[in-house]
């Protein structure tokens, strides 16, 4: 029952903010409803992390390590993002931009987008599992528009038009997977369930497998943000509320590339690895080759923060490409400690916005030395991002790089060294006009209000123990990795 | 129904299928583009029709009659609707030109042909010969998408591109479970519903339907 609970708790606490509208203790309601998940997240990983799947509804509701480690992914970041929901929304309806109704509908819209994350990572099938993540694309349009400005509009247009092509090419991968399972011995009793596609992996027909993968990377990559299919995201991450786009960057589109890694495990069975490992590798360097190309003459933080997205999904897609445990287990806490350090810097860029009133790079200054406590979090924000220690980030970029030395695609970890280098420059420079600079006489230091800054700092010292210890973490991302290993 | 007539029926809605696709990027009116998908959507429905009816399969004759009424006449409805806000619902300047764009569908046709072959290999029943249709229905509403401007536009080739894959979907596996193709079936509903909502936004308060106009946000 843990599972269906699971996805019930966010789900009613979404109806009950449309039954009593927007409220300063409905939003907390939606946080605590975001900490139930992040509680119930670890007990589920403690529950399967050393035996077998939970299994509810037979089989329709399935938790593996995989998916415990992602409801916990959701948790945290959707913990962080909804509580900062609450000063954003405040503040729009005191300024004027926002109305109570349009505040509840947020609610409403937010809590919904994390049901469907949810289901999408505990789904047994992979057709309902298509189902959830089309079902968020549909949510978030709402949300990504939800400022009504020109910009928001044209930004929710191309983010449905893009991301609905992509996912109806998914569509047609799910059914070429059927269309081989239906021919690989088991004949009617074929399904879409996950389990029984990996057991007759083996069986299922090359050639259709290749076009099938070669679909689903597209389509499901799509809502990843890896290239050629990004170009909605910077669009879409720079125009929605602040929270709502560390819920998209920190978590959506590593749901969407969870969807994907089930698939590789199947394709993997029916084609070997080599298949699989040039569509990723493909996909992974042009993304990072875009990212680098963009990065360095950007003007808008929130965009620069986007094509950031990109890299690191760039950069995941490489270590899924080596495929080895060490390289999965790296990439999942990558998935972890790329989604609290972005979901830290949108909530931080949503409040220098709010404060300073622009996105442009070189209308903001002197950060450190005006906003101490803003600016420190941007700043360790960025160092976390890039990859420094001692944030989780550098452990797991290490060890994606030493996978794909290990399977022989050094010279993939060079171009990407290469380009990673590039990106740093730029980000850094970007990072340094903003941050650094002396206080213009006569401006007092202000500071911001510790309902924005203590959460982002606690998550970022999160981010660091992760880096630091590798426990508890050690053993649930090792079970998770053998899940889609074999 | 016998076997002869089974296919024949099958042949005639399929083609259908693809030739409304080709309908759209040949007419320049928008109106007339509108009622080529709402035919293909009829065609669409009969097709899976036909199969249920010859594999004597209930679920399938219900899909079939829930697409015709879908594809058929509610989705195209719609999107009438968000050319009547429209003043000028004519493609005015599409990127290529319509002898070049039905040359293009003729190229599509053959790599869908080409890319396909596994597939067809594997369905090996004569329905199965004609999955290449859906497949080129696909890749013809990518294409008008690439290159065609208006907003309206870019939802027909949505459309197109929906359309093509559940044509190849109902050809290849006869449905995949029922569940996930309502799934589908109600997201190009919703996706059709949001856009007009987006449309409507976009027009009555920045008086922006043509793509050429949504140049606010770029690097």
């Amino acid at each position: 029952m843990l599972a269906f609970i699971l996805l019930l708790v966010p789900l009613v606490t979404g109806c009950v903010a449309a039954a009593v509208g927007w409220r300063r203790w409905v939003g907390w309601l939606c946080t605590a409803s975001l900490g139930f998940v992040l509680v119930t997240g670890v007990v589920l990983a403690t529950l399967v992390v050393h035996r077998p799947a939970l299994s509810e509804f037979s089989g329709a509701l399935r938790v593996d390590a995989l998916s415990a480690f992602m409801v916990i992914v959701i948790g945290a970041i959707g913990l962080l993002a909804v509580c900062q929901s609450v000063r954003y929304l405040e503040h729009e309806i005191s300024s004027g931009h926002s109305s109570t109704r349009r505040a509840t509908l947020y609610a409403v819209l937010v809590q919904g987008f994390i049901t469907t994350m949810l289901l999408a990572v505990v789904a047994g099938n992979v057709g309902v599992m298509w189902v959830a993540v089309e079902a968020t694309t549909i949510i978030t349009t709402f949300l990504v528009g939800y400022r009504r400005t020109r910009g928001a509009l044209e930004a929710s247009w191309k983010y449905v038009i893009i991301c609905s092509v992509g996912i109806a090419l998914a569509f047609l991968g799910t059914v070429l997977v059927y269309l081989a399972a239906l021919h690989a011995g088991h004949g009617a009793h074929a399904s879409l369930e996950w389990t029984s596609l990996m057991s007759v992996a083996h069986h299922l027909d090359p050639g259709v497998m290749r076009l099938a993968l070669a679909l689903l990377v597209l389509g499901y990559g799509t809502k990843v943000g890896l290239a050629p299919m990004h170009s909605w995201l910077p669009d879409a991450h720079s125009q929605a509320p602040a929270p709502v786009s560390a819920l998209m960057s920190g978590v959506l589109l590593t749901v969407a590339f969870y969807v994907l890694l089930r698939f590789k495990a199947i394709a993997d069975g029916a084609l070997g690895v080599g298949f699989s490992r040039t569509l990723f590798v493909t996909a992974g360097l042009l993304s990072l080759a875009v990212a680098a190309s963009l990065l360095l003459s950007q003007r808008d933080y929130k965009r620069m923060l986007a094509y950031h997205s990109v890299e690191h999904m760039g950069l995941i897609a490489l270590g899924a490409a080596a495929g080895t445990p060490l390289a999965i287990a790296a990439v999942l806490l990558h998935v972890l400690g790329h989604g609290i350090a972005k979901a830290v810097l949108f909530l931080a860029a949503g409040e220098i916005l709010l404060v300073e009133g622009t996105t442009e790079i070189d209308q903001v200054k002197a950060l450190l030395a005006r906003r101490p406590a803003l600016g420190g979090v941007f700043a360790f924000g960025l160092v976390a991002l890039l990859g420094l220690p001692p944030f989780s980030l550098f452990v797991s970029e290490l060890n994606m790089l030493r996978a794909e030395v290990n399977v022989g695609l050094g010279w993939v970890a060079a171009v990407s060294l290469v380009l990673m280098a590039v990106i740093f420059g730029s980000v850094m420079s970007h990072g340094r006009h903003m941050l650094f600079g002396a206080r213009p006489d006569g401006e007092p230091v202000q500071k911001s209000p510790s309902l924005v800054t203590v959460p982002l700092i606690g998550a970022l010292v999160g981010c660091g123990a992760i880096g630091v210890l590798a426990w508890p973490l050690d053993s649930l991302l090792r079970a998770a990795a053998m899940v889609v290993v074999k | 129904m016998n076997n002869a007539t089974y296919l024949s029926f099958l042949e005639i809605a399929a083609g259908l299928v693809i030739l409304c696709a080709i309908v759209t990027l040949w007419r320049r009116s928008l109106r007339a583009i509108v009622r080529a998908l709402a035919v293909q959507g009829m065609a669409l429905g009969v097709v899976a029709l036909v199969l249920g009816l010859h594999r004597h399969d209930v679920v399938l004759v219900v899909v079939g009659c829930l697409v015709v009424g879908a594809k058929g006449f509610f989705i195209p409805t719609l999107v009438k609707r968000v050319l009547a806000n429209e003043p000028m619902s004519r493609e005015t300047s599409p990127l290529v030109n319509v002898p070049a764009s039905l040359v293009g569908a003729g190229a599509l046709t053959f790599l869908a042909y080409g890319a396909t072959r596994p597939v067809v290999a594997l369905v090996s029943t004569s329905a199965g010969r004609l999955i290449p249709l859906g497949f080129a229905t696909l890749l013809i509403g990518f294409f008008s998408m690439v290159v065609r401007r208006k907003a309206a536009s870019q939802i027909v080739g949505l459309l197109l591109v929906d359309n093509g894959i559940a044509l190849v979907a109902f050809l290849a596996t006869a449905g995949v479970p029922l569940l996930v193709e309502l799934g589908a079936s109600l997201d190009v509903l919703l996706v059709v519903v949001v856009l007009r909502v987006l449309a409507v936004q976009l027009w009555s308060k920045f008086a922006v339907l043509d793509l050429d106009d949504l140049q606010e946000l770029h690097d």
